[in-house]
């Protein structure tokens, strides 16, 4: 066969368009708004794409799941600590950069409405009818004092790294 | 031409990723087969329409501009 030939020669599954991965894990580590946001716009994204579509919780990208009433009271003064430092749930995230004491996720927000962006809150609730499944690390919830209850509706089960890299096996994999 | 429109899907206005999730929310209610008239302002519309119909085997069957809007009709899978 000839270099010509060989090269025509592709196999056919190479012509294929569809994506070689259906299958989408996010590991959200973020709770900044500007960080929760892209990780609510690829969930959303990946399963309108017709893709298997985990997101896994972690560390500061579990306070995105917490009701917003609800405060980390903590049973001991670390976790304390934690609730003076952050408030977790959706309405108080706060920025990366440009934070000014709140005053920029409130900008933030009236952009977005101006200019018909979602916010991750409204991405959220798409995100759970369209089957993207919210996973919460557990670990991360016994260190801050969560419990399921003061979780919002919609979410799987909580799960650890194990039960998410056999997810991540044959899928892309994200960390935000 | 004339085709046959099953649903039109007016997006005008939304922004990434809205026009792409409520396009596949909307072809879930379409049998195989029909079209699906979607209508965009969001320049970035152009490359997510293309990108998602290739990935979900849906057909473009036609994309236009016509002041700044972007009509594209899809023959669901």
């Amino acid at each position: 066969m000839s270099v010509e030939e060989a090269t025509l020669a592709v196999p056919a599954h190479q012509h294929e368009e569809h994506p070689k991965h259906k299958k989408l894990v996010i590991i959200a580590w973020s709770g900044e708004l500007d960080k929760v946001w892209p990780q609510m716009i690829l969930a959303t994204t990946g399963a309108a794409m017709g893709m298997d579509v985990t997101v896994f919780f972690t560390f500061w990208g579990l306070f995105a799941l917490v009701k917003d009433e609800k405060h980390i009271t903590g049973e001991n003064w670390m976790q304390k600590m934690v609730a003076l430092l952050d408030r977790p749930g959706m309405e108080h995230l706060r920025l990366s950069k440009m934070n000014f004491a709140g005053a920029g996720p409130a900008m933030m927000e009236k952009l977005a409405k101006e200019h018909n962006v979602a916010s991750p809150a409204e991405l959220l609730k798409m995100a759970v009818d369209m089957g993207v499944k919210l996973v919460p690390c557990q670990m991360t919830m016994d260190l801050l004092g969560l419990k399921r209850e003061d979780m919002i509706d919609g979410l799987g089960e909580p799960a650890g790294a194990t039960a998410m890299l056999m997810e991540a096996q044959d899928a892309i994999t994200l960390f935000i | 031409m004339s085709m046959q429109v099953a649903k039109t899907l007016d997006l005008k206005g939304l922004s990434c990723p809205l026009p792409i999730v409520k396009t596949a929310q909307a072809i879930k209610e379409l049998a195989s087969g029909e079209l699906l008239e979607a209508l965009a302002t969001d320049p970035g519309s152009v490359a997510d329409f293309k990108a998602w119909c290739s990935s979900t085997g849906n057909e473009l069957v036609e994309q236009t501009e016509q002041d700044g809007v972007y009509r594209f009709v899809i023959r669901k899978k």
